[in-house]
């Protein structure tokens, strides 16, 4: 069976999976109930100077019935006093040696305020930190998280303070809330971080109340944006895992990747991205702790069946295969085929590439009466839309057509630059 | 109809009237929003076109799961003025769930149960959905407020007709008021459906027969158009022996007592039998044995396999007990010397060569006799016609099935138009409620066409 046992920038776990630092990781008992359930490590509730919450805190976002599509909170760090978590800590780590405690930490970008904290918290045993760079709300207001998170100059100097005073590996948390994500993880690995991990939240205001027109969540009839994530913003948390996997700048840094992850597939996509640990908060907000369970299962028995024996078999293994467009292969070339023996006539592949694609789908009737749907493949892009709407597997497959030789963008504009040189010398 | 679905209520002999509550009940909140998540949307859906009204089926759908339930009801009732009805008796298998796709890859879609949770919603909230049109000078006179005519008269007034609704019963609505057992179909649904027909300006005359209380000359030359939608008359006479005894009910008439309580407790105890095995001799049965009968059977002259009631009907049936007795043919009713129904005289049939209507022909096997011994006999061999009133009008009928343009359902008389069960039969129509109300509607857009013209302005 696969061995999942991880070694992330030195930090050691059972599995992969960890709690990320959240309204579930708050007190010694989640954290104790969540190792008691398969997590295999925990990043603390964020622990920095005392703070107050408001009431309500969370708003969820539905899709087509299904709640949960997404979660936005406007809840800030940690509100309980400094010296009680760090009972807690120690407490929970001399109950689960094996399993990772890992302290999140948010103070003021002032170096002797780092060097107070890290200490304080290391005394008690944690496995490493993780710096809240990311928090883009509240907190951001004061100075802290997404706000220094989003500076580099700040992330870097904020990592080095920590690790000027830290023995344990420590890991930066960035923001999504920034252009180009890549730019502060590299701060991050100038600043001398073991690893990174993405994302933090992302602005967001979940809804408006149609009937009171309060904001979704509100407080006392007032809204203020807060933090999203769930498995709506899965998409944008794995490409900024990638952007950072596949830039040679920063150096192959270790990252554990957060954002959306609610199945044991969401965490092996985000592992062949490069992710050598993932981090899960929503998922377990929604459903409770026992997730785990099947993230574990469903993983070990994905690896089993494609013969991977350990993470290092698949962590970054589908890093290669992300690149820029201008390297991508214009001669490539799908089309779609609709199998009529498992086509249960919905049309809803017509009508999407009638009105939104590219007039390819014909609605036909056969000799004996039976309506059936044709691609007309040489009008076909194969921009995979037909098979994105259809609901039923197998009904369209996109189909590799041989179409010439390789030639990307970019070989393409070398190739002319060069006759166009050519040409000039000739003349 | 879901049986799974149905509440599991055993029959009460104390509280009757307990019997006949709806016997599914309507979608929860949270079931109607999960089912309308699953609807696929699909474009130019099957479930569409296998609507006799046409409702736009995905739309409706797609409001309930939006939480546009007005909306959603709206789309209803503008194809269907009948949808409420309809959500709870049409053959949904045989028409829009049949056609769903979901067929052949999960579960079809409980396409009635969402049209039925729609349309609660705007009976509990009173909606407004319709507006009356502006007054186009002209009227016309429809006999009949089934689901023909009150389909007609709703498109007629939004058109901006006068309308008239002659009705001979004490209340409006038709087979669905009277005739559609209250356990699938509660009255106050269809008196909800003709209270949105008069509240476009509809005059509905109750009490007031055609032929008797007014003259069909009267209604010629009084109005501009006539749409007849007088359905069909009593169940014919068995030509039996005893027929006239205490004791023996016309199932249309039987059925009919049951809609309003206080219900009768005559039947409480007693052995039913049931002559016929169409969807009124179901109901004829299921409604026995909710009255309390504690043995029920249905007599029918051919096989399960001729039997004309759906197959749905048939389930519920079965589920409710009732015993069925195939190849049997009533010869015979035996009365007490009070002149009280006390057995029915049956002889076992066996089947021979397909006859005209290419159903094998029954015909009695020698020596078979014997007596059924019950206190009631329901007949549902079908119904009659009101052939004196088609003739009072001059139309052309074949027996009783007046002749009809399928395309204007225009009569022989230019100026009469006839709608509903009244066309049924003889290859002509279907018997369901919701082809009725899709014959009267396209019965008003016939006669605003003839009288208004094309160009006139659609209805509101």
């Amino acid at each position: 069976m696969a061995d999942l046992r991880t070694n992330f920038a030195g930090i050691k776990a059972p599995n992969p999976f960890w709690l990320a630092s959240a309204p579930p990781t708050n007190t010694g008992y989640q954290v104790q109930r969540a190792f008691e359930a398969g997590w295999g490590g925990a990043v603390w509730k964020t622990l920095g100077d005392p703070i107050l919450n408001v009431s309500s805190r969370f708003a969820g976002t539905s899709y087509n019935g299904k709640q949960v599509m997404g979660f936005n909170n406007i809840e800030l760090i940690s509100d309980r006093p400094l010296e009680v978590n760090l009972q807690e800590i120690y407490e929970t780590k001399k109950k689960y040696p094996d399993h990772a405690v890992i302290a999140s930490l948010m103070v003021e970008p002032q170096q002797e305020k780092w060097h107070e904290i890290v200490k304080k918290v290391q005394d008690v045993g944690v496995d490493g930190f993780e710096l809240n760079f990311g928090c883009p709300h509240g907190m951001a207001e004061r100075g802290m998280g997404a706000a220094s998170g989003q500076v580099p100059e700040l992330v870097e100097k904020q990592t080095m303070w920590a690790k000027e005073a830290a023995e344990v590996p420590v890991i930066v948390k960035l923001t999504p809330n920034i252009t180009d994500i890549t730019a502060t993880a590299l701060a991050a690995v100038q600043g001398g971080a073991d690893a990174i991990s993405m994302i933090n939240t992302i602005n967001s205001l979940a809804g408006v109340d149609l009937d009171s027109w309060n904001t979704i969540p509100h407080v006392a009839g007032k809204g203020a944006h807060g933090g999203y994530c769930g498995p709506a913003v899965k998409p944008i948390a794995l490409n900024m895992v990638a952007e950072c996997a596949r830039d040679p700048e920063l150096n192959n840094i270790p990252i554990s990747g957060m954002g959306g992850i609610s199945t044991w597939s969401d965490a092996a996509e985000y592992m062949l991205m490069g992710a050598g640990s993932v981090q899960v908060c929503t998922a377990a907000m929604h459903h409770g702790f026992s997730i785990v369970e099947d993230m574990i299962d469903g993983l070990q028995n994905y690896m089993d069946e494609k013969k991977l024996e350990t993470l290092d078999d698949i962590v970054g293994k589908s890093v290669p295969k992300y690149s820029d467009w201008g390297d991508l292969d214009l001669n490539y070339k799908v089309v779609a085929r609709i199998n009529n023996d498992v086509c249960i006539n919905c049309n809803k592949c017509h009508i999407a590439c009638e009105d939104t694609s590219h007039q390819c789908i014909d609605m036909l009737t056969a000799e004996d009466g039976t309506d059936y749907l044709e691609v007309r493949e040489e009008d076909c892009v194969g921009c995979n839309l037909c098979s994105i709407v259809c609901p039923v597997d197998g009904a369209i497959d996109m189909v590799e057509i041989p179409n010439g030789e390789p030639m990307t963008w970019n070989d393409r504009q070398a190739a002319i630059k060069q006759t166009s040189t050519s040409a000039t010398e000739l003349a | 109809m879901n049986f799974s679905r149905f509440e599991n209520k055993s029959i009460s002999l104390e509280d009757l009237e307990s019997n006949f509550q709806e016997v599914e009940p309507d979608l929860t909140q949270k079931e109607a929003i999960d089912e309308s998540n699953r609807c696929l949307y699909c474009y130019d859906a099957p479930c569409i076109q296998a609507c006799p009204t046409g409702i736009d089926i995905p739309s409706f759908i797609k409001k309930i799961a939006s939480g546009n339930l007005k909306g959603s009801a709206r789309v209803i009732m503008e194809s269907n003025p009948v949808g409420a009805s309809c959500s709870r008796v049409c053959p949904v298998e045989e028409l829009c769930e049949g056609a769903c796709v979901l067929n052949d890859a999960s579960m079809p879609i409980m396409i009635g149960n969402l049209q039925r949770h729609a349309t609660n919603w705007a009976m509990k909230n009173n909606a407004e959905l319709f507006k009356q049109g502006k007054d186009n000078g002209k009227s016309v006179a429809i006999v009949g407020s089934g689901p023909a005519g009150l389909a007609s008269a709703r498109e007629l007034a939004r058109l901006g007709f006068k309308v008239t609704i002659f009705e001979a019963k004490e209340k409006a609505g038709g087979l669905d008021t009277f005739g559609i057992v209250s356990f699938r179909l509660p009255q106050e649904v269809s008196l909800w459906e003709v209270e949105q027909v008069e509240k476009l300006g509809v005059e509905i005359r109750t009490n007031t027969t055609v032929g008797k209380d007014i003259s069909v000359d009267e209604l010629v030359s009084g109005y501009d158009a006539i749409v007849l939608a007088v359905g069909m008359s009593t169940v014919p006479m068995l030509g039996i022996e005893g027929e006239d005894a205490e004791g023996v009910f016309d199932a249309i008439d039987f059925v009919e007592t049951t809609k309003t309580p206080p219900m009768s407790r005559d039947f409480v105890g007693r052995k039913v039998a049931v002559v016929g095995a169409g969807n009124t001799a179901i109901d004829a049965a299921t409604c026995s044995i909710r009255l309390g009968a504690e043995d029920v059977k249905m007599i029918y002259r051919r096989t399960e396999k001729e039997m004309t009631a759906y197959e749905f009907e048939y389930e519920f049936a079965k589920q409710d007990g009732i015993e069925f007795e195939w190849l049997t043919q009533p010869t015979r009713i035996v009365t007490d010397e009070k002149g009280k129904v006390t057995g029915l005289e049956c002889v076992k049939m066996e089947l021979g060569e397909p006859g005209e209507d290419g159903r094998r022909r029954p015909t009695p096997v020698e020596g078979s006799e014997f007596v059924m011994e019950v206190d009631a006999v329901i007949k549902a061999i079908g119904q009659t016609r009101f052939v004196n009133l088609i003739e009072e009008f001059g139309l052309n009928h074949k027996w009783g099935v007046v002749e009809v343009n399928l395309d204007t359902f225009q009569t022989s008389n230019p100026k009469v138009f006839a709608a509903g069960d009244v066309i049924f039969g003889d290859g002509q129509g279907e018997a369901m409620v919701v082809t009725a109300a899709e014959q009267g509607k396209q019965a008003a857009y016939a006669i605003h066409k003839q009288l208004i013209g094309e160009t006139e302005s659609a209805a509101v």
